[in-house]
């Protein structure tokens, strides 16, 4: 198991690493596109964040450990990212009229753990998402724990987990794309 | 319209369409609460919720707040969720352990695990009052009916009305595919249950569970960008796409195959689709599978069992089954206009752990709050409710073919998939239960 698994939700929250402000800096502008991203829905940009295996992961329980083999309200590969870009894009994708329109704000970016040689992180941040569609307003609010991979043109993400407060639902209507 | 006083069930219901009145009428949702949900047998949850002394689950019967609770006897009870002495709710959570009693949070009193008082602080005060520890008002008030069927849990408020094996009749078949599918014969709760509000009548959910018209249509997007994927996969890693990619492309099968499809009909509104993924492949986990079943059954049987092809199976008013993929959806109506329904799948006991993951790539890929299949769905329930408010018409149309299906000792058959047979027989139900009078 990973270090970024262990140190999961619902578990005190790690001291912060010691990491230069160029790092901190970095990281920060990472997220802050990462929300842009979504906010703005472009999706090539959305999937060339990750890495060739990486997984966007919304638990179903705050003290889950693992993504594989356990009941989830996200665990996407590219593959089925793909699925679900196609699916937002086509014009038979009936509940995309009117689309969903968000606006993330991502804050209190800690970096809990880096690796010197490889320069990889893992980053805990704190969202807030209002999503507007169709006369509606919802907000979403919890945490992110990034694993991210150090390449040569910046930051891929190998895991984003993602705890929602409200996690255990009620949910009043399908989340049709990721937080 | 006919449903406030002077409640009409012939101005409403008609054999191929029903007045718009049954989904949008105030008074009427009150009289299904009465007349369907605290009369007729509605699940609670299965046994398996509850394995420990003291584990309890709450949940909701029509407008009632019930907690089943397993006892150190082992058998389960079913007990409103309400403190005799002034009413609180005993547990407010949907799940836990209370221990060895009830506690209640406001003055103590408490109660065992089959609701009969176990104590009251400060016994003085009561001599000379009506107050009495013989009354069954001192005691958690039990449901009226109780019944456990191969772990699946069903209460009835009304104490009058036929068994559960009765009512359910040959709609058993959903719980009987599921447990039957096991290796051992039973089958576990996974203990994560996803809750969806549909901001629609409780119907609209039931009546498109059967419906084979829509899944081309409504779930285009969805099966379409899932055979483009598995189209790529193929290309880029040279391997057939898993089975659950099936799952969701086959929402994009051609309209003609969904037509082919059997609707059976059963008494007391519950019905049954035939399945249509072809969920018996001939892969290393299957067939690892099938060979631990025919440890257990004997070949002859298991290929039985094996055969049985159901998609939904209806168990009217209160669950959709999905057995062969061990789903269910509980339907709790709120208003007649907002449904919470309340997901849950299975683990197969005995069964090998990939046959498992089928389970529960179909609960995500269909059933989670991510779902890009009920995300369609739930849309076009919430316009139907928004364009039944309408009064542009009065009538829901459920003609198509109706007149053509073969009625036998009760039983509708059609192999008609796009007939609305199955509206019309839930119709069917639905005028009996609200027509008769109230059970005294
Ligand atoms: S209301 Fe429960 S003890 Fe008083
Ligand atoms: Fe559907």
């Amino acid at each position: 198991m990973s270090r970024a698994q262990e140190n999961s939700a619902g578990r005190d929250p790690l001291p912060a690493a010691a990491v230069g402000l160029e790092t901190q800096h970095a990281v920060a502008q990472f997220l802050y596109r990462q929300a842009e991203i979504l906010d703005d829905r472009l999706w090539d940009d959305w999937l060339a964040l990750f890495t060739p295996d990486g997984h966007y992961w919304m638990p179903a329980a705050p003290e889950q450990l693992v993504g594989e083999g356990q009941p989830n309200i996200f665990y996407e590969d590219h593959y089925l990212m793909r699925v679900r870009i196609g699916r937002v894009n086509h014009p038979n994708a009936w509940s995309q009229y009117p689309p969903n329109r968000t606006g993330h704000v991502v804050s209190n970016v800690v970096v809990e753990a880096a690796d010197p040689a490889s320069g990889d992180l893992v980053v805990r941040s704190k969202f807030l998402v209002a999503e507007y569609r169709n006369d509606e307003q919802r907000v979403f609010a919890g945490k992110y724990r990034h694993q991210l991979k150090k390449g040569p043109d910046g930051y891929l993400i190998q895991l984003q987990r993602v705890d929602i407060v409200n996690v255990e639902g009620p949910f009043d209507y399908v989340l049709q794309y990721w937080i | 319209m006919p449903g406030g006083n002077g409640f009409n069930v012939d101005a409403l219901v008609e054999p191929d369409r029903v007045h718009r009145a049954c989904y949008v009428d105030d008074e009427i949702f009150e009289r299904e609460i009465r007349r369907i949900f605290h009369r007729s047998w509605i699940y609670v949850g299965h046994e398996t919720q509850v394995p420990k002394t003291g584990d309890y689950a709450t949940t909701v019967i029509g407008r009632q707040p019930v907690i089943m609770v397993r006892h150190a006897d082992r058998s389960i009870h079913v007990l409103y969720n309400r403190c005799p002495h002034r009413g609180a709710k005993l547990c407010s959570q949907r799940a836990g352990n209370v221990g060895a009693a009830f506690t209640c949070s406001y003055h103590s009193w408490q109660f065992k695990l089959d609701g009969k008082v176990r104590h009251i602080p400060i016994q003085n005060g009561y001599e000379n009052t009506r107050f009495s520890l013989d009354s069954p008002d001192a005691h958690m008030k039990p449901v009226a009916r109780l019944e456990v069927y191969r772990g699946f849990v069903f209460a009835s408020l009304s104490a009058a009305g036929p068994g559960l094996q009765d009512w359910l009749g040959a709609a058993i078949a959903g719980i009987d595919d599921m447990c039957d599918r096991a290796p051992e014969g039973e089958v576990e709760v996974v203990p994560t249950c996803f809750r969806m509000m549909q901001k629609s009548n409780w119907k609209i959910f039931l009546e498109n569970q059967l419906d084979a018209v829509h899944p081309s249509i409504t779930h285009s997007s969805t099966g379409l960008a899932a055979q483009k994927v598995e189209q790529e996969m193929r290309a880029e890693t040279g391997k057939p796409p898993p089975l659950s990619y099936h799952y969701i492309s086959a929402f994009a099968m051609e309209l003609d195959k969904w037509g082919a499809l059997d609707v059976v009909g059963y008494p007391n509104g519950h019905c049954v689709l035939q399945g249509y993924m072809g969920l018996r492949p001939t892969d290393p986990d299957t067939l690892e599978y099938e060979a631990a079943m025919r440890q257990n059954y004997s070949p002859a049987r298991t290929e039985e069992i094996l055969d049985v092809n159901i998609h939904h199976l209806l168990v009217y008013p209160c669950l959709s089954i999905q057995s062969p993929l061990q789903q269910l959806r509980a339907v709790r109506p709120i208003a007649k206009d907002r449904t919470l329904t309340e997901i849950w799948h299975f683990r197969l006991k005995g069964a090998p752990e990939p046959i498992y993951r089928r389970a529960l790539d179909y609960f995500y890929l269909v059933n989670s709050p991510s779902t890009m299949i009920n995300a369609d769905d739930l849309f076009n329930f919430r316009k139907c409710q928004e364009g039944l408010e309408s009064e542009g018409g009065d009538w829901v149309s459920f003609h198509r073919n109706a007149g053509q299906d073969r009625v036998e000792g009760g039983i509708t058959t059609t192999n008609i998939g796009f007939s609305e047979a199955p509206m019309r027989n839930q119709f069917a139900a639905w005028r009996n239960y609200m027509a008769a009078e109230p059970a005294a």
